[in-house]
């Protein structure tokens, strides 16, 4: 008895794994074949990848990823050092002021064109297409704007306005300004457009409502359309915030970094270490460091977004 | 007597476009009115501009006997319900009632006794304190009632309301908003494309085709007396039966060489004199089998193709003569395809239309 | 039509004709309107400042930069900015122009776009017809790893590429883009294909169609304005691309970013300013163009960008 249960068990078990293992391989297969660069990238670069930085930026490695484990040592040298705590520093106020720059004039930007204006399209094609353009290109135009002796401030100077500062790119109290004003003007616009989508997304009923109630204007935008939009509020706050963290093109074009370290930032601080720092594990804690503040932004918007209900189709 | 809305002459074009042409409508104190019509008519157009949402091209529009013409819709004293509820989503109800009287800076007693007074009215007030997205569409629909009502205005304006609702509510709420009107007795503009809609709610009816109101009348005299065959057409499912032919002197000959006298037939002004091109209009549930067709002036013999057995009553499509005609019956009567049977109607009940200009004759 | 004069109904009842008739007066200048011009404009200069400066700038000769101011036009415009910046401008040893960059950002956007496209497409297709156990929550890994700074992943990839011998090379670059414009070309072509009629897929599938064929004969035909979205994100973004080509596509394979930042950043000597403007400009060429020509295309497609974040 005993043992013919074992055998039928046994034999079951001859049967259902090739049926299992096919189930896992072949069925489907075009699809799994197709998906296979997804799964590929998935598991070795977004998962793989992030995983082997975050294990040896505990090591000591140098110039090759060989190191000896060394804990937090890496993490301590980082905040030790000025150069990457002033990063942070231009990172955090950068970001913030960013952030809030190109929400409020993206917002306030895509209002005004909202009012049935006329040439509407020309606006709007002037106000996007710094976003065509690459930070490298963005940054560049910038610095000779901003050319302390031959840019905007010497040109007004020439013109007989004499002491008129436009240095920022020169001097480390104002750089970030300098910088700012670059990345307002190549993402603005790019801002505009997704509030102006939302905007033109709210039913008009309401606004139809809003004028029979006797609501004025501004104050339908403020408590009625800008709580509507939440959904695109919250997509451009996570698109400009990870946009903002991964800030490197436009600040090696427009300041390298400089005067000084004065505009330095996380990403480039990375960079350097990484590949001519001869500093992995610098690097790599670094990027770690950087992951994590992704992380920040991207926890309470997944929570919020998809409520641990999983993603929605 | 004080016109409670009165439009004067009002046109409105887009561009080019003419939507609304030279429209004139008076509206008595209290009285409800349908705007009735396919989609594209123009009627909710010219609900907008009476809200004041449109800017007109021309004419006038006076409320309650002031000039609005130019006015701001707040300052019409008007409520108006929309098609998609256009609640305030992230504001509860009792905020959704309150907040336009909040904005014009009303007392904050008055403004709890008219929300309480409205919900009351439509019994929500349970509902309250929730957000828009808890509730029903029922539910949605009665709170945008309702920030109508807080108004406390003359003229509810009503831009199919009903539509995003299933067949259920939209009776449920249909005889409610007829109630509501019994109870406030205020001026009330309906918009649908729903002639149900239109007849079980109006006092009167305009019926609207490119802008122009073809027909305005109580319910009955649009369904038993449409002025033109637009209307006929329009008005009654399944649709009235045409049959067209001449009319000389007291005789309608059909095409196919049938004779039907209309004797009795009352003419709006009287009889077109010598031959005319026409269409006579009977509807369905005004021909009669069996024995009750013996009793008819006119009788003919009907050849069965479809029967539909509708519940209550049961339709049938016939051949007489060659000429559809579909006819409309009790459900007790036995009908089979291929039947034969014995149809007649009477004349005074039916309708004539001048085959050319297409009014009623 | 004259009949509807006489349908009011009611008798009209005399009633004052006269005040407000027709439209409501609107004057050409309200404060309101000045204002809302005044603030437009004022921005739309802050945004063309900058092209004009640019093509100004590079339309003059050195001294009349050195001596004139930004915003003069050129007295004599020429193109011998251009021509120095095409064919000679330095990077640091090296006098040969933006042209190589040039010619190696288009051997690196041609491939990458459409190798990336073509394995979104077909990848999207298969997350939305032929779901299996898990693409869900590998597409979903996808998304949220798009998230993740490009800095935490690449030294691995400069590692796993030296592994596979083509560091350095134009197909380093090529894999790279493909992996990283993954995740927003998927979403766009997976949202895309969901939004098509499904019985159009069931009714190929019970005509006996399988996976390739249904993607090629029923699918693709249908797609264009989604591929034509993707075009133009992938173009611009390859084109504009600075951290790949500096790291992955090896010295001699740098595009176009790559050289004008090292024509203008670590040129030696005296900087000639009309020289990197019109650097500038020639990179700013292509992306402008797609966007010109383009127009609202290019809006739907940063659109989608935005629904990925």
């Amino acid at each position: 008895m005993a043992e013919t249960a074992v055998r039928m068990e046994a034999g079951e078990r001859t049967t259902t794994r090739p049926g299992f293992l096919s189930r896992i391989f072949l069925h489907n297969l075009p699809a799994k074949i197709a998906a296979l660069p997804m799964v590929l990238t998935v598991l070795v670069v977004f998962v793989g990848c992030t995983i082997w930085t975050i294990y040896y930026s505990f090591t000591n490695s140098k110039l090759l990823p060989t190191g000896k484990f060394v804990g937090f040592d890496q993490y301590e040298r980082l905040f030790a050092t000025s150069r990457w705590n002033v990063s942070v520093w231009n990172l955090v106020a950068y970001g913030s002021m960013s952030l809030v720059f190109t929400l409020v004039i993206g917002f306030i930007l895509a209002v005004l064109i909202d009012q049935k204006i006329r040439f509407e399209s020309a606006f709007r094609t002037i106000m996007l297409y710094p976003f065509a353009l690459s930070f490298i290109v963005t940054g560049l135009v910038w610095q000779w704007i901003m050319n302390p002796t031959l840019g905007l401030q010497g040109t007004l100077r020439n013109l007989g306005w004499e002491n008129f500062t436009f240095d920022w790119i020169a001097n480390p109290r104002m750089v970030l300004f300098a910088l700012l004003i670059a990345g307002l003007w190549h993402g603005t616009g790019f801002c505009m457009v997704l509030m102006l989508a939302g905007l033109r997304g709210v039913d008009e009923e309401v606004w139809k409502a809003a004028r029979v109630d006797g609501i004025p204007t501004w104050r339908t935008y403020v408590s009625i359309v800008l709580p509507m939009m939440r959904g695109v509020l919250i997509t451009a706050i996570v698109i400009i915030g990870s946009g903002i963290v991964r800030l490197y093109d436009l600040v090696v074009a427009l300041t390298n970094g400089g005067p000084g370290i004065s505009s330095e930032v996380p990403a480039k601080y990375v960079f350097n270490y990484m590949f001519s720092g001869g500093n992995i594990g610098q690097g790599l804690a670094g990027a770690t460091m950087m992951l994590l503040t992704v992380l920040i932004i991207m926890i309470p918007w997944a929570y919020l977004e998809f409520g641990g209900k999983g993603r929605r189709a | 007597m004080q016109h409670s809305v009165s439009i004067r002459d009002l046109s409105l074009n887009f561009g080019n476009v003419k939507v609304l042409e030279h429209l004139n409508l008076d509206i008595a104190q209290g009285e409800f009115i349908v705007l009735l019509g396919p989609s594209g008519c123009g009627k909710s157009t010219l609900l907008n501009c009476i809200a004041g949402l449109l800017d007109v091209s021309d004419g006038q529009i006076f409320i309650s006997g002031k000039n609005v013409t130019w006015e701001e819709p707040k300052d019409r004293g008007i409520g108006m319900v929309f098609q998609s509820y256009a609640l305030y989503p992230q504001m509860t109800v009792e905020k959704n009632l309150s907040f336009g009287l909040r904005v014009a800076g009303m007392p904050k007693a008055e403004i709890d006794q008219r929300v309480q007074r409205a919900a009351e009215i439509l019994q929500i007030q349970p509902l309250l304190q929730r957000k828009p997205a808890n509730l029903s569409g029922g539910q949605r629909q009665r709170v945008a009632i309702g920030r109508a009502l807080v108004r406390d205005v003359d003229v509810f304006l009503f831009d199919e309301p009903l539509s995003n609702l299933d067949a259920k509510l939209r009776s449920d709420l249909r005889v409610e908003i007829k109630r509501l009107h019994q109870r406030l007795k205020n001026t009330m503009i309906y918009v649908t494309h729903d002639q149900i809609e239109a007849l079980t709610l109006a006092d009167r009816i305009a019926i609207m085709k490119n802008g122009v109101i073809q027909q305005l009348a109580d319910p009955h005299t649009i369904y038993n007396k449409p002025t033109n065959l637009y209307v006929a057409g329009f008005i009654g499912s399944p649709s009235m039966n045409f049959i067209t032919g001449t009319l000389d002197g007291a005789n309608f000959t059909a095409n196919d060489g049938t004779v039907i006298p209309v004797g009795a037939y009352q003419f709006v002004s009287s009889a077109p004199t010598g031959s005319t091109k026409a269409v006579l209009g009977v509807r369905p549930e005004h021909i009669f089998i069996g024995d009750e067709a013996q009793g008819m002036p006119y009788k003919a013999t009907a050849e069965i193709e479809i029967v539909e057995p509708m519940g209550s009553e049961t339709l049938a499509w016939t051949k007489v003569a060659g000429i559809p005609v579909t006819f409309r019956c009790s459900s007790d009567i036995p009908l089979a395809a291929g039947d034969t049977v014995t149809v007649g109607f009477d004349i005074a009940r039916g309708s004539l239309f001048d085959a050319g200009t297409e009014n009623r004759l | 039509m004259s009949q509807t004069a006489t349908m009011t109904g009611q008798p009209a009842v005399a009633q004052d004709t006269s005040g407000p008739r027709g439209p409501r007066p609107k004057p050409f200048f309200t404060p309101k309107k000045v204002i809302l011009y005044t603030v437009l404009v004022f921005f739309s200069l802050y945004y063309l400042f900058p092209l004009y400066v640019m093509v100004v700038t590079s339309l003059k000769t050195m001294p009349e930069v050195r001596f004139g101011n930004i915003f003069a036009l050129p007295t004599a415009p020429n193109f011998d900015a251009w021509v120095k910046a095409w064919t000679s401008a330095c990077t640091g040893l090296n006098c040969n122009g933006l042209a190589p960059g040039f010619w190696n950002s288009v051997k690196i956007t041609i491939p990458s776009t459409i190798v990336s496209i073509f394995i979104a497409a077909v990848n999207g297709y298969a997350l939305v017809n032929w779901r299996f156990k898990g693409s869900e929550i590998f597409f979903s890994i996808l998304i949220f790893g798009s998230f993740i700074p490009y800095q935490v992943m690449l030294y691995p990839l400069v590692m796993i590429t030296r592994e596979m011998g083509i560091f350095g090379t134009l197909q380093a670059v090529i894999i790279i883009h493909t992996v990283f414009g993954m995740p927003i070309l998927t979403l766009l072509f997976r949202n895309y294909f969901a939004s098509l009629p499904q019985e159009l897929f069931k009714a190929a599938r019970v005509d006996g169609a399988g996976f390739w064929r249904i993607f090629f004969e029923i699918m693709l035909p249908m797609s264009l304005p989604i591929f034509v979205v993707a075009i133009i994100l992938q173009v611009t973004g390859i084109w504009n691309d600075f951290l790949f080509g500096v790291v992955f596509a090896g010295t001699q394979n740098y595009p176009m970013t790559v050289q004008l930042n090292n024509i203008v950043n670590s040129a030696q000597g005296t900087p000639e300013y009309n020289v990197n403007m019109a650097a500038t400009v020639l990179t700013g060429l292509v992306p402008l163009t797609v966007y010109f020509v383009s127009g609202k295309w290019f809006v739907r497609g940063v659109a989608a960008g935005a629904v990925k974040g």
